[in-house]
């Protein structure tokens, strides 16, 4: 165990998916560039905000639901050691093995150590950010495990050797010739005349994945809750497949990020009502999970739980930073951002994207290594209201902005060029000029103002050839 | 990592677990009223479940008339399988109902369909919760077959998720099912039945 010595441990460099290969702007341009995607992201998020307001909108204790989950995760985090301890004891007693990893390479470890103990060479896995974020799959392969994804979401990511691109819908910039395209290409056996129809290819993955649902033996999953009282685990899901790889393996391995422990069984009454409003717009999602160590009988009989810190009792550390940690991934604030919406979620550079995104990651990792997350945003503050457990993403934001080494200049540029990006007029006239500035010469001055001091210091990007207005228009 | 956990809290009084709770405890209905059945019936059918409802006000309906609907369900002559402690009578005959008793993966991925009982339903979220009970059976009898017959008691129907909570018990392996699988990965197009059964009926008595 290490000692404190004032410095929190981050998330360590050179694995898992926390850190872009470049800064905000620079890979929200690109974004920028794709209609393709903009047009499925503003579909995407406006088809969810309106499911989601209008089941809101059908319970009228909302407001005291969202209070009462702020005031248990805050709770949570002030009692994480005690409740941790008790979740462990809670799982050892009814059959199940806890494991403490301290990093990404730790966790990945244990997980490799244990799929490598039962003799397996494959395991199936349920969407989980966790495991993305440590990087898990790329660290069983080097070890020779085959990791398959089973989310129809996350299997098309991974034959298409993609990164996901929203919480909720990882698959939302991709569409429905290019999916089809990919299932000929990947998956074996595919009937040629697959149709780009959305129902045949839910059938085709269906298929494909039955036989890897009865052969597999090991399941690596994620989980939404840890009950500490009880040492019970839930998993949400809409699909199934979350279900078969829960029940269906003889090994179940399940990595949990330490905040989502929550303390008593009751507490389920405040985050079932609060995750499938806020997220899918569904009043509930179609299945949950639930298990506690394991039942003789009935599903996997080894279970294995790994709790994952990760950067996370640095963000602990700092009190205001601290509410990051509150997140239950309903993935609400990605899509009232105007920010992401135009951005999308590779040019947040890590698995959490979004406004949630802009204040985590930079704290997992230490601010200097996600330096232009905190700017990733107007500040327009409607991600707080739609937070179902209350997360003040604005204050966090400016807080990290005083946390990042860059000079004051590029700090306010940054910020304006968020503003702009979630106001069309302001950032038509800055790309008209941009625009225009491509005719003023090699030793053109760059963009104008509030663009200019951004690329003073950097190379100037090239405009999309497609300004904003233009995009805006066509939408 | 307790202590490097321990050590970031930086020794702050703890806040107290026992917060605000000024939401609903429960509904204003009690279980089985029939505006709750109602309600329940219409979230079913809104995620496109098929609801049977059977005439009668619970005491008079005779297992021979759930096992009636259950033949209409159910093409004649196929095989289905059945959790051990399924109430006799439930199946009608024509119909070959298979008790689990640990049957493989494999043959259970064959089998027409499953027929189960249900421990709590959550009206005003279209829920039914499942509990691993002898009606009930192991989790995965209800996952691989394509159609699962789900017969209720208007009884077992509470309001909210609260309500139902308290009448779960949590060392149980739970399943929570709020309409048939379903994904809206391609273009949120909504499909239904990726993998779990791609058929729900309830049978409400
Ligand atoms: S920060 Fe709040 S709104 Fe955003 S994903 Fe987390 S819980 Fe949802």
């Amino acid at each position: 165990m290490k000692t404190f010595l004032g410095t929190p441990a981050v998330a360590p460099r050179g694995v898992g998916f926390l850190r872009g290969d470049e800064t905000f702007p620079r890979a929200a341009r690109k974004a920028l560039a794709d209609p393709q995607l903009r047009r499925n992201l503003g579909h995407a998020t406006t088809t969810i905000r309106e499911k989601s307001g209008a089941v809101i909108a059908e319970l009228p204790d909302w407001q005291e639901l969202r209070e009462a989950g702020r005031a248990l995760k805050a709770a949570t985090m002030s009692n994480l050691v005690e409740l941790l301890e008790q979740l462990e004891t809670a799982v050892t007693k009814a059959g199940g093995t806890v494991h403490w990893a301290a990093d990404a390479h730790e966790a990945n470890r244990i997980v490799t150590d244990l799929v490598r103990a039962t003799g397996e060479r494959r395991v199936i896995k349920v969407k989980s950010m966790a495991t993305m974020e440590i990087g898990l799959n790329e660290a069983l392969e080097s070890a020779g495990i085959t990791p398959v994804e089973t989310d129809l979401a996350e299997l098309i990511v991974q034959l298409g050797h993609d990164k996901p691109s929203h919480i909720l819908v990882p698959a939302i910039h991709r569409n429905r010739s290019e999916i089809r395209e990919l299932f000929l290409r990947e998956m074996p056996g595919v009937d040629p005349s697959l149709t780009d129809d959305p129902a045949a290819l839910a059938a085709a993955a269906r298929r494909h994945l039955r036989e890897t649902f009865l052969r597999t033996k090991v399941a690596v999953s994620g989980a939404n809750f840890g009950i500490a009282e009880t040492g019970t685990l839930a998993v949400v899901e809409s699909e199934g497949n979350g279900r078969m790889c829960l029940t269906l393996p003889e090994t179940l391995i399940t990595v949990m990020g330490i905040e989502k422990v929550v303390p008593t069984w009751r507490d389920l009454e405040v985050f079932l009502q609060l995750l499938p409003r806020a997220s899918t717009g569904e009043r509930m999602n179609p299945y949950t999970s639930m298990w506690t160590g394991v039942t003789p009988g009935d599903g996997p009989q080894e279970f294995h739980l790994v709790l994952l810190d990760n950067g996370r009792s640095a963000v602990l550390a700092d009190e205001v930073g601290r509410q990051a940690l509150h997140c239950i991934r309903c993935s609400a604030c990605l899509n009232v951002c105007p920010v992401y919406e135009r951005a999308g979620g590779h040019a947040y550079g890590s698995v959490y994207p979004g406004p949630i995104g802009a204040v985590l990651s930079p704290q997992l990792t230490g601010v200097a290594d996600n330096a232009s997350l905190p700017y990733a945003s107007s500040l327009c503050g409607a991600c707080f209201d739609a937070c179902p457990v209350k997360i003040d993403i604005p204050t966090l934001l400016v807080h990290l902005r005083d946390a990042v080494p860059h000079p004051m200049a590029e700090k306010v540029v940054m910020a304006a060029a968020a503003r702009t990006m979630s106001r069309p007029r302001l950032y038509r006239a800055a790309q008209r000029a941009a625009r225009l500035s491509r005719f003023a010469g090699r030793r053109g001055r760059g963009l104008p103002p509030p663009l200019s001091g951004w690329t003073s210091s950097r190379d100037i990007p090239a405009p999309p050839p497609q300004t904003f207005r233009e995009w805006w228009a066509e939408r | 990592m307790l202590g490097r956990i321990r050590a970031a809290l930086g020794g702050a009084a703890p806040l107290p677990l026992d917060v605000p709770r000024d939401y609903r405890p429960g509904g204003e209905l009690p279980p089985g009223d029939p505006a709750l059945v109602e309600l329940l019936v219409d979230r079913l059918v809104d995620y496109r479940a098929t609801v049977h409802r059977l005439a009668g006000d619970g005491a008079t309906v005779h297992s021979g008339d759930i096992a009636a609907r259950v033949g209409e369900i159910l093409p004649s002559g196929c095989t289905v399988v059945i959790p051990p402690g399924l109430p006799p009578g439930w199946l009608p005959d024509g119909i070959v109902g298979v008790p689990d008793d640990g049957r493989s993966h494999e043959w259970l991925d064959t089998v027409a369909g499953v027929v189960t009982a249900a421990t709590v339903a959550i009206a005003e979220t279209g829920t039914i919760v499942l509990d691993g009970s002898p009606d009930q059976g192991r989790r995965v009898i209800s996952l691989l077959p394509d159609l699962h017959v789900c017969v209720l008691r208007t009884d077992q129907v509470v309001a909210s998720v609260p309500e139902a909570l308290r009448r779960l018990t949590p060392g149980r392996p739970l399943t929570w099912i709020s309409g048939p699988s379903a994904t809206s990965d391609i273009e949120l197009n909504r499909v239904e039945g990726v993998h779990g059964p791609r058929n729900l009926h309830v049978v409400i008595v």
